[in-house]
């Protein structure tokens, strides 16, 4: 469950790039919600720019990319970029996709707050995404 | 309710008893028919593959046009006997290289072509009236059917000898994989097109592969498969005759299908056998072809796809070796075999030849070519081919209350049947309802496998903008502008067939951008219904 009882926490989950392979996205969205998280999907092909202004309106607090084009470093980097330029960094940042495990520590040397690649269970995508906040709530206690 | 009690289904949920004998089963030899014979249940062709295998037909691009013409000759001197062009997804979108928007995609599930000058790389030293070439391409499909008459007509082929195949099903990708541009109308128009303009000038080129594979990829069942593929291809030629100027006998053998053969061995032959019967009945029954030969349901598959697993991944070579076997037994034209490292990597050269090996394994050394539809007969088989049709029947009619295919996809029913599907089994595998060796049954600890995503070649894609740019300045601005406003106020017409001024167009040297997009000021884009 997310850790804020009251507020369900808001998702977005967005397949930015041009490849339209879907049925992971949608398993892990319909997993967060089933989780008791709002989620919301943006559908295939969608622009940074769309992405992040639709993360803005919904005043979402994570973003889930999927990629399986193999372009997840320069479209992750990209997000965050556009994330922090509309005063979104408190917004955390999540990717999942054909990811190699060299590119997961990129990922993550770049800011995104965790990768989930192939082979991940849903189960442990929820326990992963639950747990951001729950580091956070250490942190700051 | 214990493991033991529940009732034993195939992955499609028709129940299989553990025994088929006469004592349940009634064998209706005139239902079946003969191979060769309307209905077509055990195959297409009286001899099944004794005087002709299946084609052998590897998915194969990427980066430029130069480095894909080197795999393509690789694999032709290897044994290959048909070539399929995988295109990166600008290309498939209808974006050129030098678009700001797909930097990252240019070259990289695929290869880039942009140009005539591209297709004309791509097929050099390899002559058009000795091969024939699949494309997975959709949404853009008329405009590489067009580079590919003009290449032909540079290595003077006569265009009537051109063969291959074009995917060129757009349904499918409003619902799975994702290369739509335009909405569903005009889209089916162009479609139209290019089946009339084949039926017409290139008689041996498939102008349309009605593809289930996507559907499947995103998690349906064998049997949503085959049915919705069916119902595709109900709405394709509907459309064709009622345009009015053709016959069903005219075009539907240019008509071909394509699927994924997954694990379930005998409901896969089922579904085969099952969906060859349907669509030749279809063809008979629905539109009243005269000729047999027009109710022949001609199928490409693959074997692996979402079968293939990461963990222990040399069980994949396992997998696609029964895959493949069950694909044969189930009649198929063309198989495509994937290379076991799929799961993490585009193949490398040695795993591309292994899946090919398997096929050339299975063709010369198990003798399942030997005899027509060895399972024809067999009480389970016939039995499950039964139940299968039955489904597909049920599916087809529940498509059909929605509205048909079309309404069915943009209002997302089809979408959520799949995501319905995928979620199942997803669940199923986490819980270990469903088993995989090696994912959720005789697993190892092994360090999480290397994954090579392929790496974009940044060189690659500036010896691609490099030569957009010089073909950009080579070509006349005007002969481009000119025929591309001959082709909106085409468009603008829906009775015109658009293939003459496409091959026109890129005859010109316009890009495939250029042309798409002129299309898109014509005929707008597909809004996508979000369902999950």
């Amino acid at each position: 469950m997310p850790p804020s009882a009251e507020q369900p926490r808001r998702v977005l989950v967005a397949k930015p790039g041009l490849d339209g392979h879907d049925r992971g996205a949608k398993v892990v969205a319909r997993a967060l919600r089933d989780a008791g998280y709002e989620v919301i999907y943006t559908g295939i092909r969608q622009k940074v720019a769309v992405i992040v202004e639709q993360a803005l309106q919904e005043d979402v607090d994570l973003v889930g990319l999927s990629i399986l084009s193999g372009a997840h470093l320069g479209l992750a980097r990209q997000v965050l970029d556009c994330l922090r330029d509309n005063g979104l960094d408190d917004v955390k940042l999540v990717v999942g996709g054909t990811i190699p495990a060299s590119d997961c520590r990129a990922l993550l040397d770049l800011g995104v707050d965790a990768v989930f690649p192939t082979g991940t269970s849903i189960e442990a995508v929820v326990a992963g995404v639950d747990g951001l906040w729950r580091e956070q709530n250490v942190a700051a206690g | 309710m214990s493991q033991d009690d529940r009732p034993v289904t195939t992955e499609s949920g028709i129940p299989v008893d553990a025994l088929y004998s006469p004592a349940n089963t009634r064998l209706d030899y005139a239902g079946i028919g003969d191979p060769g014979a309307f209905p077509f249940t055990r195959g297409n062709f009286p001899t099944g593959y004794r005087h002709k295998l299946w084609t052998f037909r590897q998915y194969s691009g990427f980066g430029t046009a130069a480095e894909t013409n080197a795999r393509y000759k690789y694999l032709l001197a290897n044994g290959g006997t048909g070539l399929s062009v995988a295109a990166d997804l600008p290309t498939q979108i209808g974006y050129d290289s030098d678009d700001p928007d797909v930097t990252e995609e240019v070259g990289r599930v695929g290869v880039a072509l942009d140009t005539l000058a591209d297709a004309e790389v791509l097929f050099d030293g390899i002559p058009l009236d000795r091969v024939s070439t699949s494309w997975t391409v959709n949404g853009t499909a008329a405009i590489m059917l067009a580079f590919y008459i003009a290449v032909g007509k540079k290595q003077q082929v006569p265009v009537e000898q051109l063969r291959g195949t074009i995917q060129n099903d757009i349904l499918k990708e409003y619902v799975a994989r994702g290369t739509w541009i335009w909405p569903p109308e005009p889209s089916i128009r162009l479609i139209v097109d290019t089946i009339e303009f084949c039926a017409q000038r290139i008689p041996r080129y498939n102008a349309i592969s009605v593809a289930g594979a996507h559907f499947r990829d995103a998690g349906c069942t064998a049997a949503q498969e085959m049915a919705f593929t069916l119902a595709d291809g109900v709405t394709y030629v509907d459309a064709v005759l009622a345009r009015g100027r053709m016959t069903i006998d005219e075009f539907a053998p240019q008509v071909s299908f394509f699927f994924y053969t997954h694990s379930d061995f005998f409901e896969e032959i089922a579904k085969y056998r099952a969906g060859r019967r349907r669509w030749a009945r279809l063809v008979k029954e629905r539109w009243g072809a005269q000729k047999d030969s027009s109710c022949l349901f001609r199928m490409g598959c693959v074997a692996g796809g979402s079968t293939l697993y990461a963990p222990q991944p040399h069980n994949n070579i396992v997998r696609i070796a029964y895959e493949a076997m069950a694909s044969v037994l189930g009649g198929v034209q063309s198989m495509f075999t994937s290379a076991w490292d799929e799961p993490f990597a585009l193949p490398t050269e040695e795993s591309t030849t292994l899946a090919l090996r398997t096929q050339q394994v299975l063709a010369y050394e198990t003798g399942v070519a030997r005899t027509v539809d060895p399972l024809g007969g067999s009480w389970f088989v016939e039995s499950l081919t039964d139940a299968m049709e039955e489904q597909l029947v049920g599916i087809m009619a529940d498509v059909d209350d929605h509205g048909g295919m079309v309404r069915a996809i943009e209002d997302g029913y089809v979408q959520g049947l799949i995501a319905e599907e995928a979620w199942k089994a997803q669940k199923a595998i986490e819980s270990g309802e469903r088993p995989i060796v090696g994912v959720n049954i005789f697993r190892t600890e092994e360090p999480p496998a290397d994954l090579q995503v392929y790496g974009l070649d940044a060189d690659g894609r500036q010896r691609q903008l490099d030569r957009l740019a010089e073909v950009k300045s080579a070509r006349s601005g005007d002969d481009v502008r000119r025929v591309l406003k001959d082709l909106q106020s085409a468009a603008e017409q829906p009775g015109v067939n658009l293939m003459p001024l496409l091959v026109e167009a890129v005859e010109a040297y316009a890009t495939v951008g250029e042309i798409t997009q002129a299309l898109r000021d014509v005929w707008g884009e597909y809004r996508q219904p979000v369902v999950f």
